[in-house]
């Protein structure tokens, strides 16, 4: 009986299409491995980066992302750093 | 002068040590004189795969530590007597011989021998670094799945790195009726990741297991999907240029039958 349903359950889905999964996946994991940074140097940079932009804004730190991305060949670091607000500058009278 | 071929991989258990039995079997029917060494030292596997491990009295590290002589440690294969196999030691772990070692066996070796072939153990340490370090050609073997790959494009980062430019790949264990539905990456798929040189592709095929049992290479049998494929890499070494085939089983009205009976 399992087996009839199960032939009926293959008829209706789609099967097929997961190696374009892999691909992508592949593709993906390959940017990270390629790419010779550490991930203690990944780190540094996003300390310095927010250290850098906390300066002039409040950032949610917690919510700072931070990641190597890739599109066709090229790899693009990408940053995505939430603002809490804008520091009122203080002006001298 | 003969030269060095490494198999290797990265990721185990991708038909490293079955590529190197048959490549080398090949190799000896087309009339070359062919030593296989085996480097995975406290794994030692080829030895079986060959059906040789009753053969073995002494092995790669007796030979580096000069209880042996090279000769002694050789083992003949009966069954295709221009193919010798040098073992790994079981006993001992990868740090019993350097890569200054295995330099120096493999230039004894190649005067010898038309080609030495070394099955590379899994992984990147220093049984990788033992037995890429002597030879003149890599052939990296990968499977068509997403962590074979990704080993794979490690394995050929760094074998870049050690200026290792003649680097060639093997995929195996294709199956084509999950590449023509989607379901499995296809050759060129790999290859366009890998941006490297293709010197086969092995269909997926039981007589492998039924071959391996047995401790005969599958290259004996020369009506075999995957047999047929090794023996067009061993042309391509000899520098034959052979079409890339897909070998598929033949069914014949039998097989049919008995496979028509059970799906029923």
């Amino acid at each position: 009986m399992s087996v009839i349903i199960e032939a009926i359950k293959r008829l209706f889905t789609h099967e097929g299409g997961s190696k374009d999964i892999a691909k992508e996946r592949l593709k993906l994991v390959l940017i990270h491995d390629r790419t010779s940074i550490s991930s203690e140097i990944m780190e540094q940079i996003k300390e310095e980066m927010i250290q850098v932009i906390s300066k002039h804004l409040e950032i949610d730190k917690n919510g700072v992302e931070f990641s190597l991305e890739g599109e066709e060949s090229s790899v693009a670091l990408v940053a995505n750093i939430p603002i809490k607000g804008l520091k009122r500058h203080k002006k001298k009278v | 002068m003969g030269k060095v071929i490494v198999v290797t991989s990265g990721k185990g258990g991708v038909g490293k040590t079955t590529a190197v039995a048959n490549i080398g079997t090949a190799l000896a029917f087309m009339e070359q004189k062919v030593a296989l060494v085996d480097a995975d030292i406290g794994l030692r596997n080829l030895d079986v795969v060959l059906g040789l491990e009753n053969r073995i009295v002494y092995d790669i590290v007796d030979v580096v530590e000069g209880r042996a002589k090279l000769k002694q440690a050789l083992i003949r294969d009966k069954r295709f007597p221009t193919l010798y196999l040098l073992p790994a030691a079981q006993t001992r772990d990868k740090e019993a011989v350097s890569p200054e070692d295995m330099v120096r066996l493999c230039n004894n070796l190649k005067e010898e021998f038309d080609f030495i072939i070394i099955d590379s153990p899994a992984g990147i340490e220093r049984g990788f670094k033992n037995a890429v370090t002597p030879a003149d050609m890599a052939i990296i073997v990968t499977t068509p799945e997403v962590s074979a790959v990704r080993d794979a494009d490690r394995v050929i980062g760094l074998l870049e790195a050690m200026e290792k430019s003649d680097s060639r790949l093997i995929v195996n264990r294709v199956r084509s009726k999950l590449v023509d539905r989607g379901d499995m990456l296809s050759v060129e798929d790999v290859l366009e990741i890998l941006s490297i040189d293709l010197i086969g592709v092995i269909p997926e095929d039981e007589h492998i297991i039924i071959s391996t049992n047995r401790g005969e290479p599958i290259v004996s049998n020369n009506s075999t999907p995957a047999g047929k494929s090794f023996m067009d890499i061993a042309r391509r070494i000899l520098g034959e240029d052979v079409p890339m085939n897909m070998y598929t089983e033949k069914e014949d009205l039998f097989t049919r039958l008995k496979r028509f009976l059970k799906w029923r």
